[in-house]
């Protein structure tokens, strides 16, 4: 079974999707996709070691070799992606049971549990794959169970939300869909590998641009890239808080993923920086770094104040591929893995007071610092990771991103990415001080800590922050091979 | 002469596309729809791609059809709202750039069926000259679908599986209504005509479902078209004879075990390879000969696509329609 670990990793959860669905009440399904996931962050665990050990590998489905059948064909980067979905899977899991239970209803359980499943086996699918279409069919899955675990948020404005996301969501697939038709009409293929074999005696043509800026711009409206991130914000404010932690720390990722994959990898060197490409990505991190951040400080719901903080945490990650260079796509998958942690992080604490008080609009946060000191005390730590205090994950993510910039001599970027953390500062503090310094509206009103089983999964994920802020040979070490890995070249 | 037919048939399809935009009337819009998807089935036709002209007749011009129809039935008003006028210029030139940007692309575009493209040379030819060799299927269509990219064919049965659970969490599971008596419903027309004439259609529509889901190898056809021409036997015969009679013939607990089985069939033939020493979805190892177990692989994951894509069509349906009455 070892040969088959990266194809297990992608059916195992494919398979008990179904299952769960037909399962009986009760705990039964949740205790299934638990198990799922538990296993998947193993296997996970287990490819990625492999990798970094013994190189890529390929695995032929169905016994057909490429470019005839469908490969998968993991490398580095997409080892570490898929390391990182398996695993805030199975940490949100175990949190899933009672905020689900709190706020889905109890017959739609088991069909929950095989969407949560079916999301999960679509995102690792993106990720193991080396057949574009292949990855096209995976992303149907993923979007799909999305939009409809988006719609189970409890109150009314879910529904506008996941249809938002929904018509948004399938622009960008029908985008990527054309833009790998165009491509497949000068090429002949749909093999990834095979694709960067032949399309540099393609790249002077209509067709390939045309393609390339139609998958370029179908995954930048998944990955919620300013302009083109408006679904985004009502998608995670409204979303049932499980479902808002485990999409906000994997969704947008396998976004970046297929972006980085297609940009470095599939399309030959120096295509990002010959073409418009780039700068258009630099353009709109800055954008959304600047945007996505004034918007969190106004915001009076806590949710969507850090859904508007992931516009500009994807704002960053752009900033970092638009360099072309090592260092830049390197600070780029090391932010994307430290901004898994951090938001699920806070999305959990959050969602740990919606467990006990119902919502979280500031005014229902005010004091409650002193009543849930686990969860304030979460937030804090992943607040300050957030920003980039020196010590936490985020540190290291600004820091690497900052050398990037300073190695393009680009003042301007270095002077947003810092204005940016400024900004943070503030929306993080703003949450702070109404947890904290706020007096309670209702002193009388006695709120309990959250339960153990929603903060277990916080606090792993808190002291992962703390963690990767210290030992960064494995997020460093492992984001700078991916980032070779990619093919980027080397200046 | 193969030019007019496209030159008309294209023609055509402007003409719908334009209705389909002008006309108020959401019920016309609905046929227009419907006859958009039959004029593309013939273009698919005349391009020689049976198997997509079959899926897009049985799939876009017969269930969303009746779906949109149902929901409609939810409506108490046919009619679109008149659009405010002055605000759609953003939108507008979204489309336009998107068309402007598509045509450039098509400017380096190889002509149709023209021989020496890349599609045409690199990996088609392959497929043309060994599937017959490799993997014992007449039909190419269905031997690239369902072997040489079978795992993408798995996908597609997931997405499928997907859509019917993101309806059912959408709208199913809240009505909890003893299934009332056809005969007493009173939206189920009481026409004598069309309860004789869809009894001895109905069977016939369910032998040709069967038909298209085992002669799939041979001809065009296959799990996707034959699982959605036998839901449209029982749409029929719940559309005529009452919601609640369909729903006692298949009640919606054997929808939901249907639903999962089919995507089970199909990838457990795919565990069973393993287990068997091959790579997941390889069919040759499920027989002693490589062209008997692909026949095998073939025959069971397109019975699993068939189950699946049958049992959700009928689940959205049952949800959609069954909501007229809470």
């Amino acid at each position: 079974m070892w040969d088959h670990l990266s194809l297990l990793l992608v059916v195992t959860p494919l398979i008990a999707a179904p299952l769960a669905a037909i399962l009986p009440f009760g705990r039964v399904p949740w205790a299934l996709a638990f198990l799922v996931a538990l296993a998947c962050a193993v296997m996970a665990g287990m490819q990625l070691w492999t990798i970094l050990t013994g190189g890529p590998i390929q695995y032929e489905l169905g016994g057909w070799a490429p470019p005839w059948g469908i490969v998968y064909r993991i490398d580095e980067v997409n080892a570490l992606v898929a390391m990182i979905v398996s695993g805030i899977a199975a940490v949100a899991l175990p949190y899933a049971l009672l905020s689900a239970e709190n706020e889905i209803e109890k017959h739609q359980i088991p069909l929950f549990y095989s969407a949560v499943l079916l999301c999960l086996a679509g995102l690792l699918g993106i990720t193991q794959t080396g057949d574009i279409f292949n990855l096209f069919v995976f992303l149907e899955i993923s979007s799909l169970s999305s939009y409809a675990l988006i719609s189970l948020g409890n109150r009314r404005q879910a529904l506008t939300a996941a249809y938002q996301y929904l018509i948004m969501g399938t622009l960008g697939a029908t985008f990527f869909l054309i833009g790998v038709g165009l491509i497949y009409s000068q090429t002949g293929t749909l093999n990834m590998a095979d694709l960067a074999a032949r399309l540099p005696e393609a790249t002077g043509l209509k067709t390939v641009h045309t393609g390339f800026a139609f998958i370029m711009i179908g995954f930048a409206l998944k990955l919620a890239l300013f302009p083109l991130h408006l679904w985004l914000p009502n998608a995670y404010t409204y979303a049932p808080s499980v479902v808002t932690v485990f999409l906000a720390a994997t969704a947008t990722k396998v976004a970046l993923y297929v972006i980085l994959r297609v940009l470095f990898t599939v399309f030959p060197d120096g295509f990002v920086t010959n073409t418009p490409a780039g700068d258009l990505f630099l353009m709109a991190g800055i954008l959304a770094v600047l945007s996505g951040s004034f918007r969190a400080i106004y915001q009076s719901n806590v949710k969507k104040l850090l859904a508007h903080s992931s516009v500009a945490q994807i704002g960053y990650m752009a900033i970092g591929l638009s360099f072309a260079s090592v260092a830049g796509v390197t600070a780029s998958i090391i932010h994307m893995f430290n901004h898994a942690l951090m938001k699920g992080a806070l999305f959990m604490a959050v969602g740990a007071i919606v467990y006990r008080v119902g919502a979280c609009r500031m005014e229902h946060l005010h004091g409650l610092g002193r009543q849930m000191p686990w969860t304030f005390g979460a937030i804090i730590v992943a607040g300050f990771s957030l920003i980039g205090v020196p010590g936490t994950a985020g540190f290291v993510s600004k820091w690497y991103l900052v050398l990037a910039a300073l190695e393009q001599q680009q003042w301007i970027v270095v002077a947003v990415i810092l204005f940016g953390s400024l900004l943070a500062v503030i929306y993080v503090g703003k949450i702070i001080e109404a947890l904290y310094f706020k007096q309670a509206t209702n002193p009388e009103l006695a709120v309990e800590e959250a339960p153990f089983l929603l903060l277990a999964p916080t606090w792993i994920l808190v002291f992962a922050n703390i963690y990767f802020g210290f030992d960064t040979d494995l997020t460093v070490g492992v984001a700078e091979r991916a980032a070779q890995a990619l093919g980027v070249a080397a200046k | 002469m193969d030019l007019l037919i496209d030159i008309s048939l294209l023609t055509f399809l402007a003409v719908t596309a334009i209705g389909i935009i002008r006309i108020t009337n959401l019920f016309a819009v609905i046929m227009l729809f419907a006859i958009f998807s039959f004029l593309s089935a013939t273009l698919f036709m005349t391009m020689d791609a049976v198997d997509v002209a079959l899926t897009e007749a049985a799939v876009g011009a017969g269930i969303s059809t009746v779906l949109m129809l149902a929901t409609l039935a939810l409506n108490k008003d046919h009619n679109e709202k008149q659009p405010d006028k002055n605000r759609h210029w953003l939108p507008l030139a979204v489309v336009l750039t998107t068309g402007a940007v598509l045509v450039y692309g098509t400017l380096d575009l190889p002509d149709f069926g023209d021989p020496a493209s890349a599609p045409q040379t690199h990996v088609a030819p392959h497929y043309i000259e060994k599937a017959i060799e490799e993997t014992g299927v007449p039909n190419i269509v269905t031997a690239v679908l369902a072997s040489y990219r079978g795992f993408d064919t798995l996908g597609e049965v997931v997405v499928i599986f997907t859509a019917g659970i993101a309806v059912l969490l959408l709208l199913g599971g809240r009505r909890e209504d003893p299934l009332d008596d056809g005969a007493k419903d009173k939206r189920v027309p009481q026409n004598l005509v069309l309860r004789i004439v869809s009894k001895i259609v109905i069977p016939v529509i369910m032998l040709f479902a069967l038909y298209v889901q085992f002669h799939g190898d041979y001809g065009p056809g296959g799990g996707f078209q034959a699982g959605v021409i036998m839901s449209a036997a029982i749409i029929l015969y719940s559309l005529v004879f009452g919601l609640g009679a369909a729903e006692r013939i298949i009640p919606k607990s054997v929808l939901m075990f249907l639903t999962s089985l089919g995507v089970l069939i199909f990838a457990g033939v795919g565990i069973a390879s393993l287990f068997l020493g091959g790579n997941y979805l390889n069919y040759s190892v499920l027989a002693s000969s490589q062209v008997a177990g692909q026949h095998i692989g073939i025959l069971l994951v397109e019975l699993g696509v068939g189950i699946t894509v049958f049992a959700v069509m009928l689940t959205i349906f049952f949800a959609f329609a069954g909501r007229e009455r809470s």
